[in-house]
């Protein structure tokens, strides 16, 4: 047997799961006391381009209560044609189409390799993709035109017959209606009152035609979708005039006053758009927002721009007079949105804040993407909205639409929740945990938007008594059940089986130890601090994370900006903790703790301690915290640079030394969804702060001469550094003890 | 004569008469010109009064008014004025000549009229102090004779003179009396039934003129055929025409041959005999002047008119008649007054008539003595006196010309109706006595005719009316006439029911003659008057009153060497600011007095700064929004298509100051169902687009820029946009619309661009989609008669109500055009336009084949027309009266503010008097109208309108001084408003009391003693009871079965706004025979009954709303071929709305007619041509309102009847 690393690894790369633990403690007890609980973080659309999909659909045991798949961890009687479920031992007869089955006659399901594998539902309509763009008007002239261009691209981006729809805002909210000749239409909704469905239904003209068509929902959404939703193919030309039409807000701003933006009600009518014509079908909307909604519900800020948005301390004073009323407005949008499958993306960029904070639940309950930048004329959200429409090897779009993530467990083991983008569907069942952690109470969730690298943290719980030891050799088992839209409009349903064994934890201590995954138990604690820290109040968490003990990504997970608020807007705070809690364990390691690279003459690359003593003068440093790129030019090599050596053909090697992070830097930008910032700094430069606040205070003002060494830069900082913390942890966990 | 008169006449009529009746006649002849200079003259020549006096202003005065009317009294007068005082004959035979001639003053002394005028007129003159007694009628005829001669020209001006007499001595009296009566002679013949012909046709001027060619014919014709051979003639015309009579008169009187004119002669015999003795006393004492007031008043003059008309004739010897006239004029005359004073009122009960004119009879000997004859028959002659007046009916007969078709019952009718009847129907009868004694036996003939009374008029009218004197009348709103602005508003801007106002709430209280003026503040002025001149005071601000703040104006007093001037109106004293100070010439008055429009003229504008604008900001120029219904109903009518196709070109039409420039008026497009799509048409756009707003509960505008665009900066957008649309809904099965949400969007959008402006908004049906201002269906038929019926007639919800008051705060003024096909609750839709100062259209069951003609007229001229915006109107009069209240369309937030968002050119506001205080027979009394309005390019401006009337402690001087059909549009505004919180019932009821009370009033006061069986008019007012009784009988106060709410709703609120022109022609309708056109006049007109309809004739009908061609079952296959092209009545399709273009001058000319008419009215006609005996028959029929109504309404008889018997028990 491999080692535990190989095996987790092993894993990772075929089911897209890491537990914390890889063996299981027995009992209820034993799991309680190894503090990390058994949890797993589960990439339900890990990507695996040696998949074939299958063209038929999975074979359920038949007890109403499980409906788990058949895997090849069940038992399977060849000749009597039955398998034995592995959750509840139900006896299954195979369906008639599985009659040539046999021992050298598999299909697929059962083989081991195939313990991840998907399904292709051949019944229902293929749907259509829908994207609904809800484009805010009160911006810069340049920032508009620069949306403007990225929308007309991404039309060429689309799929032929994926169904588009515009609506725009500023001061009154505007669905345009798509494909007339001679006329551009559209409908107008006041900014200040929000509407229900029905209500929209109505103001729309959208209600006949659903009248008429009854029960059959599907039939009638085409007919539906010609007005405001049109496929791609048929008004592109259309809809590239229109979005070149576009005009900044035309209302009047006086001076001393913020625009009139109606961001709350745009969003409303474009949830209420799909809600009435496209329910239970994947559809994104993506919404544009260059500032603020300032009037109607979901109104974050008022238009008096001597108010200043709300900060973290006007929230911790209770002095944010919109926040309650918009978080609502917002929440109750991202559930209905999600009870329809529908994504909602937001891409905010202003220098100032948008209401982020309000308006997370959107992009978190739905699994949309969340992009902050500071214009829309920067590389920055030119690529990452680009990047939105990436395809994969088949030239379909990596992400899905609506899937649903069930959860089937053993009997000894229970869900206790997941944390990540997804909504809970509130089914009960016998898997279903009383102990809730994150979203809880349910063994299935509703997530909108899946893409590649969506990532949710699942929490178990033990339940098995410590008197009712479990068999010699038994292993727990836990299905995974993701149905989803596959862009190409498919239904597809994958299902992931995994098992581990069980240990006695007195006996088997040792072998429950070695499987421990550090860094999935890192990122799953990190999940639950900051999922604690949405809900509850900030001091808590962290003493709550204190008496945790994990090392060393405990002393970078208290200082970044998913726990701590300070130096960081709540807009912020509410992006960090959005991308944090979707994105899979790498991503999610790097955001913690960043990575440090050092370029130079001494040697190759290589990675260093994220530590103020990395900072050396004849380094460059190259730091990725995922939503930065940063390369730090060593003071030394900052006046070469400066003196322009790397021009001259006898210096040529600097030239490579400084390109090699640059090169480094672009193939990370490439690959990394959102796009980072890309930062090129030097020593001493303003933007080197970003640097200086994530590295270890080893030196500071304080002690750097106390060191008594040459290397590093002191910063000044009062923060504590890691030896200290260390001192301190040690301290209190000898405390403890006693 | 010319002193003589001008004595007379400047004292009778006041200033002006003098000057009209000397100079007139001089002028006259010479030139209408003269006339006018005279004006002014005669304007002091009234004040002085004196003899002298008149001389000197006789000549400039008597120009202008003798023109027409003068003349005629002149006849009169002439008679009179030689019964009366030998001076005065004197005057009047020179006035005679005039009405010979009406303009030469030598002619008319030549003409021997004279001498037969004394006969007639020269009771009459006495008569008219008597007549005043015996009845408004014979005063009026008597009066004016006398005076006529003289003062006929003068009288033209007559109101003046009335007052004048008032004031004036017996002397004057008689004068002024004369003038009248003359002037109506001379007027008539020549303009007589050229007025007519004219009234149709052209102006006035022109009509006087036509008159002594064209007019002769008719008229002349009638009276000479009647005059001279007067039985046959008679007989002939009788029947058909009032006028007749009065000639007939004449005639009679020299006829006595004939029967008619036999029984004229009895009655006027009669009259004049008994009267006279106590007119000339009356006159000499207090009495006389009252009873001259009736006289001078215009009645007689319209009278004599008529008479004169016939009288030109013969005195004009080329004419036919003159001959007769020469030979029998003073006969006639004779006959005449008593005519008059038939017409005027007497309408003795029928049983009196009788009695009365053997009374009469006896009398009749008198007569020839005219001027006793007349006095008698005022007073009695209704009841008697038409006894004789059958011998009026004769004379009438030779009025039939108007109406020649009409029964020739002349010798019969003579017979019957001889007591007033005739008498009546002489229009000179200040006084009308309408006697009917069995009312079953009443001739129509015998009751003062409106087509005497107009004809009368425009013959008298013959000469610019000039402003300048105080208290004058004007010319009927039915005679085409030129004005001469010198200090007092024209009556295209105002017109006021008294020219001379009680001077004390009693007095007014007990003549309850109501004190109003209908102000017309845009009014069009034809091309050859000026329009007002724009003042600019500098950045002050025009200079005004500093307590009461009435502007500078020709009443503002200069005095310490002019550096202050005390108010006209509150008597404040004021200092001249330094940049306006000038010097004092001799006289007082400010040497810049001409050269500056306010200190000379009634009405001109100023310049307002910014302290009169709204948010002390100067006005944007204002933008017009179209709002059109694309509902299933809209688009399947063809309405949508139709409007989108003529927006097209009409968009160039927009409203403009300067024709050279562009409009600045700036226009924008929504289009409606259930929802409302509002149009961005930026010129910027390659094509328009189009914004859908569903949340119609709370109306916004969604755009800003791009709604409201330049016509021309956007025209392909916008042309586009109007090719689309109709396009995009042809398809549309919304029914459904919301109406409340579409004037928001309008208004919202005025209001985002911070301007004034108005919506066209067409709509087609009643808005029950859910949304503020939904509205039920509530018509209930049950309801009609009941005490709930009002509730019909106020608008279903609040909601409206509330809009329009924001409509009116932001200047947005709401034009509604409705196209249903059912119950729309036009009581409820019209809130907004009606208080907003917008119109409403209405076009049921549109189709847009026929009604698209329709329509698009009144679209154009709607977008064309002049308009002003964002309107504050203010009325501040002299001390003692007080304007109390308003009629029309607007909005009043407090008492005394006429708030308009919009103001055109066709609005008219009627605005009511009250005493609180005392008023002065010297300072008269003034009233100022104010207009503050945002012009179409976007100019603030105030428009001011002066008007000075005269005072009066006499009641006669009041009834001598009004005008009815000014009382008849107050009283028609006062019962349509009164039906929204009476019943109707007791609306008509109220109607009938008041009106039965101005009459008795008078009958007690004015009108000389005699038996109660008589009924004894006014002259002014003559026609008072005709046109009640139409009033009581519209629509509105009295629906048919086949009349919907929503047409009654649509009446009310369209006569709120009307002028006295719109009204009098919509309560009694024009009916014009088309036997004979000649080209540059009118046939004229005949009553509004179908006894005066001819089998084998053909004949036009207009109300101002509709035009029907009615044919005779039997025409002639020549006239059917010349209009229709087809010989056979049976292949006449009556469902055409247009006449075939033929190539034969009556084709042509009648076409030409039809347009003309369509032009005069704000609302295009469309004619419909109605076959006699057809079902469609019955919708024409409706409009004979002399005749009784299908609904239930009196005829004009049997109604006279019933106001005879109120009257009666008012004074038992």
């Amino acid at each position: 047997m491999a080692t535990f690393p190989e095996y987790i690894a092993q894993n990772e790369e075929r089911d897209g799961v890491r537990f914390s633990w890889n063996v299981w403690p027995s009992s209820r007890l034993e799991a309680t006391r190894m503090v990390v609980p058994v949890a797993a973080l589960f990439t339900p659309l890990k990507e695996r381009p040696d998949l074939p999909p299958i063209q038929y659909e999975p074979v359920l045991c038949s007890r109403a209560t499980c409906r788990a798949v058949l895997n090849p961890l069940c038992q399977v009687d060849y000749r009597a044609k039955l398998w034995a479920c592995n959750f509840c031992y139900q006896r299954n007869q195979f369906p008639p189409s599985y009659a040539g089955i046999s021992e050298v006659n598999q299909p697929a399901e059962l083989l081991p390799q195939f313990s991840t594998i998907e399904y292709v539902v051949q019944r229902g309509p293929q749907m259509p993709l829908v994207f609904l763009y809800v484009v805010d008007t009160c911006m810069e002239d340049e920032d508009l035109q620069a949306l403007k261009e990225s929308l007309q691209m991404s039309l060429s981006l689309l799929p032929p017959t994926a169904l588009v729809g515009l609506i725009t805002f500023g001061r009154m909210v505007q669905v345009h209606e798509l494909g007339c000749e001679g006329i551009s239409k559209s409908y107008v909704f006041r900014g200040t009152k929000d509407l229900n469905a029905k209500q929209l239904q109505e103001m729309l003209g959208l209600t006949k035609p659903s009248a008429t068509q009854g029960r059959g929902p599907q039939t009638a959404q085409q007919p539906l979708s010609n007005r405001f939703l049109q496929p791609v193919q048929k008004i592109d030309m259309n809809l590239t005039d229109l979005l070149g039409e576009l005009q900044r807000d035309p209302w009047p701003v006086t001076q001393g006053k913020r625009p009139l933006r109606s961001l709350g009600v745009a969003m409303s009518i474009a949830v209420g758009l799909l809600e009435c014509t496209f329910p239970n079908t994947g559809a994104r909307i993506m919404t544009f927002i260059g500032g603020p909604a300032t009037q109607g519900p979901g109104m974050v800020v008022g238009d008096e721009l001597k108010t200043p948005i709300r900060s973290w301390h006007d929230i911790e004073k209770d002095n944010a007079k919109f926040m309650k009323k918009a978080t609502k407005h917002y929440e109750s949008l991202a559930n209905r949105a999600s009870t329809n499958g529908h994504i909602i993306d937001i891409y905010a960029c202003a220098l100032d804040q948008t209401g982020l904070l309000e308006m997370k639940c959107c992009a978190n309950y739905t699994g949309g993407y969340m992009v902050m930048a500071d214009s829309f004329n920067t590389s920055l959200f030119k690529q990452t909205f680009q990047r939105v429409f990436t395809k994969d090897v088949q030239g379909s779009f990596k992400m899905a639409f609506a899937a649903t993530l069930e959860v089937k467990t053993s009997r000894e083991i229970k869900v206790s929740g997941a944390i990540g983008p997804c909504v809970s569907l509130n089914a009960k069942g016998p898997c279903v945990s009383e102990n809730e952690i994150g979203t809880g109470g349910t063994c299935q969730w509703k997530i909108c938007g899946l893409d590649p690298s969506t990532t949710l943290a699942l929490y178990f719980e033990v339940v098995n008594q410590h008197n009712a030891p479990i068999p010699q050799g038994g292993r727990g088992a836990i299905q995974f059940v993701t149905q989803y839209q596959h862009s190409s409009g498919q239904r597809r349903i994958r299902v992931t089986t995994t098992a581990r064994n069980w240990a006695d934890a007195q006996t088997q201590i040792q072998s429950i130890a070695a499987s421990f995954d550090q860094e999935a138990a890192a990122i799953l604690m990190a999940r639950l601090a900051v999922y604690r820290a949405e809900t509850e109040e900030g001091p808590d968490v962290l003493r709550w994370l204190d008496r945790q003990l994990i090392r060393l990504f405990m002393f970078h997970l208290r200082r970044s900006p998913f726990l701590q608020v300070f130096n960081n807007s709540p807009d912020e705070s509410s992006y960090y903790r959005h991308q944090f809690n979707r994105q899979d364990l790498t991503q999610a390691l790097i955001m913690i703790q960043p990575v440090l690279y050092a370029y130079s003459f001494n040697g190759p690359p290589e990675p260093v301690l994220l530590d103020s003593s990395s900072i050396l003068p004849d380094r460059i440093l190259l730091m990725d915290t995922f939503f930065q790129i940063l390369i730090y030019h060593g003071e030394t090599v900052a006046q070469w640079r400066k003196a322009g050596y790397q021009d001259m053909p006898e210096y040529e090697n600097f030239k490579h030394l400084l390109q090699a992070p640059v090169d480094d830097a672009q193939e990370l930008l490439h690959t990394r969804f959102p796009m980072p910032r890309y930062i090129d700094t030097e020593h001493g430069g303003s933007q080197a702060r970003f640097l200086l606040s994530k590295v270890n205070p080893s030196q500071t003002h304080n002690n750097m001469y106390a060191w008594g060494q040459e290397s590093g830069a002191p910063i000044l900082t009062d923060d504590v550094s890691l030896q200290v913390f260390m001192d301190h942890l040690k301290k209190l966990a000898v405390s403890s003890a006693a | 004569m010319n002193v003589n008169q001008h004595t007379p006449m400047a004292s009778p009529y006041g200033q002006p008469q003098p000057g009209y009746s000397q100079p007139g006649y001089a002028p006259l002849d010479g030139g209408y010109p003269a006339p006018y200079a005279p004006y002014n003259g005669p304007a002091s020549a009234y004040q002085p009064g004196a003899p002298p006096q008149g001389p000197a202003r006789g000549p400039p005065a008597s120009g202008p008014p003798p023109v027409s009317a003068p003349q005629p009294y002149n006849q009169y007068s002439h008679s009179q004025g030689d019964m009366q005082n030998g001076p005065p004959t004197m005057t009047q035979a020179p006035p005679r000549p005039a009405a010979s001639q009406p303009y030469n003053p030598g002619a008319m002394n030549l003409s021997g009229p004279h001498p037969s005028y004394p006969q007639h007129y020269g009771p009459p003159s006495t008569i008219q102090q008597v007549t005043n007694q015996m009845t408004g009628m014979q005063i009026a005829s008597g009066p004016p004779t006398p005076a006529g001669p003289g003062y006929a020209p003068p009288h033209s001006s007559q109101p003046p003179v009335s007052t004048a007499y008032s004031a004036a001595p017996p002397p004057s009296y008689t004068q002024a009396i004369p003038p009248v009566s003359s002037a109506p002679t001379q007027p008539p013949p020549p303009s007589g039934p050229a007025t007519s012909q004219q009234y149709y046709g052209g102006p006035p001027p022109s009509s006087q003129q036509p008159f002594n060619s064209s007019l002769p014919p008719t008229s002349q014709q009638q009276f000479t055929s009647s005059a001279p051979p007067p039985p046959s003639s008679q007989q002939t015309f009788p029947p058909t025409s009032y006028s007749g009579p009065v000639p007939p008169p004449s005639q009679a009187p020299a006829p006595p041959v004939s029967q008619s004119q036999q029984s004229f002669p009895p009655t006027q015999p009669p009259f004049s005999s008994a009267p006279p003795p106590v007119s000339q006393p009356a006159f000499l004492s207090g009495p006389p002047p009252p009873v001259q007031g009736s006289f001078p008043p215009r009645a007689p003059p319209p009278s004599s008119h008529q008479y004169p008309g016939p009288m030109p004739p013969q005195q004009q010897p080329p004419l036919s008649q003159p001959s007769p006239y020469h030979s029998g004029p003073p006969p006639p005359r004779a006959q005449m007054p008593p005519t008059s004073m038939p017409q005027s009122n007497h309408l003795p009960p029928g049983p009196q008539g009788p009695p009365g004119p053997p009374g009469p009879l006896q009398q009749p000997p008198p007569q020839p003595g005219m001027q006793g004859g007349y006095p008698p028959q005022q007073n009695g002659a209704f009841g008697q006196v038409r006894g004789p007046q059958p011998g009026y009916a004769g004379p009438y007969p030779g009025q039939p010309n108007y109406g020649a078709p009409a029964p020739a019952p002349a010798p019969a009718p003579p017979a019957q109706k001889r007591l007033d009847p005739d008498a009546i129907p002489s229009p000179q009868a200040s006084d009308m006595p309408a006697v009917q004694k069995s009312r079953h036996r009443i001739d129509p003939d015998a009751i003062p005719s409106p087509i005497q009374v107009i004809e009368d008029d425009k013959a008298k009218s013959t000469e610019p009316f000039t402003t300048g004197v105080r208290g004058q009348a004007p010319p009927l709103v039915t005679t085409n006439f030129q004005v001469k602005d010198q200090g007092n508003a024209s009556p295209r801007f105002i017109r006021c029911t008294a020219y001379n106002m009680p001077c004390t709430a009693d007095m007014a209280k007990q003549s309850q003659v109501p004190l109003a003026a209908v102000i017309k503040p845009l009014a069009t002025l034809p091309p050859d008057e000026t329009p007002p001149y724009v003042v600019d005071h500098g950045e002050g601000g025009p200079i005004r009153c500093n307590r009461c703040k009435a502007y500078m104006c020709p009443y503002m007093q200069f005095i310490e060497g002019g550096r202050r001037f005390q108010c006209g109106f509150c008597s404040c004293v004021t200092e001249v600011p330094p940049h306006y100070f000038q010097h004092l010439d001799h006289t007082g008055k400010r040497v810049d007095c001409y050269d500056r429009p306010e200190l000379s003229l009634g009405s001109y504008e100023f310049l307002a700064t910014v302290d009169y604008c709204k948010n002390n900001k100067l006005p944007q120029p204002p933008a017009f929004v179209f709002l059109i219904d694309v509902s299933y109903n809209a688009v399947k009518s063809g309405m949508v298509s139709i409007v989108c196709q003529e927006l097209k070109t009409l968009l160039d039409y927009l409203p403009r100051e300067n024709p050279e420039m562009d409009s600045v008026v700036r226009v924008g497009f929504v289009t409606y169902n259930k929802v409302l799509h509002f149009y961005n048409v930026k010129s910027s756009l390659a094509q328009p687009q189009m914004l859908v707003v569903s949340d119609v509960s709370d109306m916004f505008v969604p755009l800003l820029d791009g709604f409201l665009v330049n016509v021309n900066e956007s025209r392909l957008v916008i042309e586009s946009l109007l090719d689309q649309i109709p396009e995009m809904f042809a398809d549309t099965r919304e029914t459904e619309t919301v109406f409340g949400p579409v004037i928001q969007a309008g208004l919202e959008a005025l209001k985002a661009a911070d301007c004034a402006g108005k919506l066209f908004v067409f709509h087609t049906s009643l808005p029950i989609a859910e949304a503020p201002g939904k509205l039920k269906n509530r018509e209930d038929k049950k309801l009609i008669g009941t005490d709930k019926e009002k509730s019909l007639f106020q608008p279903q919800v609040g909601f409206y109500n509330n809009l329009a008051k924001e409509c009116v705060a932001q200047g947005c003024c709401v034009d509604l055009f409705l196209f249903p096909n059912q119950y729309v609750d036009v009581a409820t839709l019209g809130v907004v336009p009606v208080s907003t100062g917008g119109s409403v259209y209405k076009y049921t069951y549109f189709q847009a084949q026929s009604d698209q003609e329709r329509f698009l007229n009144d679209l154009r001229r709607d977008i064309q027309k002049p308009v002003g915006f964002d309107a504050v109107m203010r009325v501040r009069t002299s001390t003692g009266i007080r304007a109390t209240d308003f009629y029309g369309s607007f909005f009043m937030s407090n008492t005394t503010d006429v708030e308009l968002a919009g103001l055109d050119c066709d609005k008219a506001i009627t605005v009511e008097f009250k005493h609180d205080d005392k008023l002065s027979e010297e300072t008269g009394a003034l009233m100022q109208c104010a207009m503050l309005y945002t012009s179409c390019s976007g100019q603030r401006r105030l428009r001011i309108h002066n008007m000075a009337v005269n005072c009066c402690s006499q009641l006669a001087d009041l009834y001598r001084n009004c005008e009815t059909d000014t009382i008849i549009n107050f009283f028609s505004k006062y019962a349509f408003r009164g039906i929204l919180n009476n019943p109707t019932k007791a609306v008509r009821d109220t109607l009938v009391n008041q009106c039965a009370q101005i009459l008795a009033c008078y009958r007690k006061n004015c009108a000389s003693p005699s038996s109660a069986g008589q009924l004894i008019l006014p002259e002014c007012m003559k026609l008072l009871p005709v046109y009640l009784n139409c009033v009581l009988k519209s629509d509105v106060l009295l629906p048919g079965a086949d009349v919907s709410l929503d047409d009654r709703a649509y009446l009310r609120q369209l006569i709120s706004c009307m002028d006295v022109a719109e009204t009098h022609v919509f309560f009694y309708p024009r009916l014009l025979p088309l036997m004979k056109l000649e080209s540059g006049s009118l046939p004229v007109a005949v009553r509004d009954s179908e006894e005066r309809l001819s089998k084998g004739g053909v004949y036009l009908l207009e109300t101002g709303l509709h035009l029907f061609l009615w044919v005779g079952a039997s025409a002639q296959q020549e006239l059917l071929l010349n209009i229709f092209g087809t010989q056979s009545f049976s292949q006449i399709d009556p469902s055409m709305t247009s006449l075939p273009v033929l190539d034969n001058p009556f084709s042509q000319r009648l076409r030409e007619i039809i347009d003309s008419f369509r032009a005069q009215r704000s609302r295009y006609m469309k004619l419909m041509v109605v076959k006699q005996e057809d079902r469609a028959e019955l919708i024409f029929r409706h409009f004979l309102v002399e005749d009784k109504s299908a609904s239930g309404g009196a005829s004009y008889v049997d109604f006279l009847c019933h106001m005879h018997k109120e009257i009666r028990q008012l004074l038992s």
